[in-house]
């Protein structure tokens, strides 16, 4: 199976991806985190909200709102 | 007196474990950032009293906004934690938890939400989740009581725990995930047709829609509720009322007793809206013109906050009032503030950053008129037609909107995008919509009726003494040449200060058009916040952050108002 680098932001709706890690600051990583977004979860887009609105996501049956500028900064594996 | 902390991520059921414990009704909802502020409570701990405390939800020690700052505060002043962490979320519970049990205070944890961990087909082995945390664990379901008492019972042998020791940020995350994995199970989930309706309402092209849907039925639910319990319940009362009133008027006869008590009479007769007496206007306002309004939106209100629907409002929106120098969650402060502006500042510490705070707290002084006030319009205004009423509506959604996208650029400061977690839909619990509801009715009738016999009583004592037509003449320029409206209805607006419910009704007697009514009514809303909201602004926004509010307010107001008379009165 062959994988591809891709931040959260480049997922379509409806496309998944592993957390490999975290291109930001220590408060920015712990606050992903400690809401249940970490390295080694699936992360499956549930929609991108348009005009620059923010990213719906869901990880381990939950769903998380997060705007473009953190989704960015989350690099995901993507089986291709 | 040894003091008990609740503590624990957002909606995981603090408040309602908080509620049972003690038997001190506290607001719930389903939505992270419910309790911004701290609750107090008593209860009786192996026959001694001790005191407890609901402390607001935080992911982490390490806060990222106010009520996460004022959580690990009282933390430090704790004697016994009791740790709520979230059944069917574990994983991302334990995080807060192995941080607090680092500390090395007493605790135990409750397990709750054990009910929809259950359904969800998650197992946790309780017995093995104790040994490795080293305190005790006792599943609970806050909303049935079940657990509750084993809870209490095991809180006794509560000790600092001597499995987890203090350690780094990763080892913590590595300890997570072994405890995870070791004791909690999880059986394999389809996706329901349940999950696919509850996305279309976050997704933009279904949820918008939705929304206008959701919040069209919530205002004609509102409407059709209060008007149904006035005409059911209230008028049908006053008719009764009023014989009883008559006769005290009479045996009183003219004078200053019954000038207090009974005010005006408008043809021998009663007139509930303009007599201006305490056992007339000061029940009848209150009681029969506000409180069903009262009562019809914090029902529907707390049917969609146990819903869980309101995150999904905010991320629908969040596109929008980052425009306004927000994020979504900025509606949070709207919906509350529609029922009183008080709770509504206070749940501006759901928002990060100062910027954001100022003007989410600006713009709901400015725009958002209180349940009591939009009674009072409908009052007022409605008999000359809806469209009046639209007008009043229209103007502070402008308002709203023009003076948020200029706030974004000129105040200084950050705006963090929003991050929140959506809570799963809840059918809401019958008993506990109630009780909310009658909670909110109740602190409106504990506020509301004092102020607004001390405003009658006030209004009285300074015609008496001459001081009202003083001001009216002070402030006739404004009025009259900018504003377009009677010298007097600077009157209403000082009573306006103190309850504006009751500056609306004052506005009556002065016999405005309808045009005039519009411009006094918004200005109402607009120039400044009532007294009780002014208190909680001014302490969360400090001395600074409150003058340039009122700076804004102010500014707003006039040219608002001038605006509104060139085009409905022109000069
Ligand atoms: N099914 C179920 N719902 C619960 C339980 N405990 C709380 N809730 C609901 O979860 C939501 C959050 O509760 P709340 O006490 O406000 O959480 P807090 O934010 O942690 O204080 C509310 O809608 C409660 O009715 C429980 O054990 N089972
Ligand atoms: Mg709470």
């Amino acid at each position: 199976m062959i994988t591809m680098e891709k931040t959260l932001l480049d997922l379509e709706s409806g496309m998944r991806g592993t957390l490999i890690r975290f291109a930001g600051t220590p408060g920015f990583v712990r606050k992903l985190r400690t809401i249940g977004i970490r390295e080694g979860k699936t992360l499956t887009v549930v929609t991108r909200h348009p005009l620059g609105g923010p990213v719906v996501i869901e990880v381990d049956g939950r769903e998380v709102t997060l705007g473009r500028g953190m989704a960015v900064r989350v690099i995901v594996d993507v089986a291709t | 007196m040894k003091l008990v902390v609740l503590m624990g991520n957002p909606n995981v059921g603090k408040s309602g474990i908080f509620s049972r414990l003690t038997g001190t009704r506290v607001i719930t909802s389903n939505y992270p950032g419910t309790t911004v502020d701290v609750s107090r409570g008593k209860m009786r701990l192996s026959g001694t009293p001790v005191e407890v405390i609901d402390a607001p939800g935080t992911y982490s020690l390490t806060p990222t906004n106010p009520a996460e700052e004022v959580a690990a505060g009282i933390l430090a002043q704790a004697d016994l934690v009791v740790n709520v962490v979230d059944a069917t979320n574990l994983e991302r519970n334990l995080y807060l938890t192995l941080e607090t049990l680092e500390r090395g205070v007493p605790a135990a944890v409750a397990l709750n939400l054990w009910d929809e961990a259950g359904h969800q087909g998650i197992t946790i082995d309780v017995a093995a989740l104790e040994a490795l945390l080293g305190v005790p664990v006792v599943p609970t379901v806050g909303l049935s009581g079940q657990g509750i008492r084993e809870l209490v019972e095991r809180l006794g042998e509560a000790h600092p725990s001597e499995t987890i020791q203090p350690m780094s940020e990763e080892e913590r995350w590595v300890a997570v995930g072994r405890i995870t994995g070791a004791v909690q199970t999880i059986a394999h989930r389809h996706h329901t047709l349940g999950d696919r309706i509850a996305e279309a309402s976050i997704r933009p092209v279904t949820g918008l829609p939705i929304a206008l849907a959701v919040i069209a039925a919530a205002f004609l639910a509102v409407r059709w509720i209060g008007e149904g319990l006035i005409s059911l319940v209230f008028e049908p009362l006053f008719d009764l009322y009023t014989p009883i009133a008559m006769t005290i008027s009479d045996l009183l006869g003219p004078g200053v007793l019954h000038e207090i008590l009974i005010g005006r009479l408008f043809d021998g007769e009663i007139d509930y809206v303009q007599s201006m007496g305490l056992l007339t206007t000061g029940l009848f306002v209150p009681l029969a013109m506000i409180l069903p309004y009262i009562v019809a939106f914090y029902l529907v209100l707390s049917i969609l906050e146990d819903t869980g629907y309101l995150p999904r409002l905010a991320t629908l929106a969040d596109t929008f009032f980052h425009r306004l120098g927000m994020h979504g969650y900025g509606i949070i402060p709207v919906f509350l503030g529609f029922g009183c502006n008080v709770p509504g500042a206070l749940a501006t510490r759901v928002l990060e950053t100062k910027k954001q705070r100022f003007i989410a707290a600006t713009l709901m002084s400015l725009a958002i008129p209180c349940m009591a006030q939009i009674a009072m319009i409908f009052g007022v205004l409605g008999p000359f037609g809806m469209h009046y009423v639209a007008m009043v509506f229209v103007t502070l959604a402008l308002v709203y909107v023009v003076a948020g996208l200029i706030l974004n650029r000129i105040v200084p400061g950050e705006c963090p995008e929003i991050f929140l977690e959506i809570p799963p839909y809840r059918m809401p619990d019958l008993r506990a919509t109630a009780t909310k509801t009658w909670m909110r009715v109740r602190g409106f009738i504990g506020e509301a009726i004092p102020y607004l016999f001390l405003g009658i009583l006030l209004v009285n004592l300074l015609y008496a003494v001459g001081f009202l037509d003083l001001l009216s003449v002070a402030f006739a320029p404004v009025m009259e040449n900018w504003l377009g409206i009677p010298a007097g209805a600077a009157v209403a607006l000082l009573v306006g200060f103190l309850r504006k419910d009751l500056a609306v009704g004052m506005l009556v007697p002065l016999g405005m058009s309808p045009e005039q009514l519009v411009i006094a009514v918004t200005m109402l809303s607009i120039y400044f916040p009532c007294v009780a909201t002014f208190v909680v602004l001014f302490r969360e926004l400090g001395v600074r952050g409150m003058l340039a509010a009122a700076g804004v307010m102010v500014t707003t107001a006039l040219l608002v108002g001038g605006a509104l008379r060139a085009v409905l009165i022109g000069f």
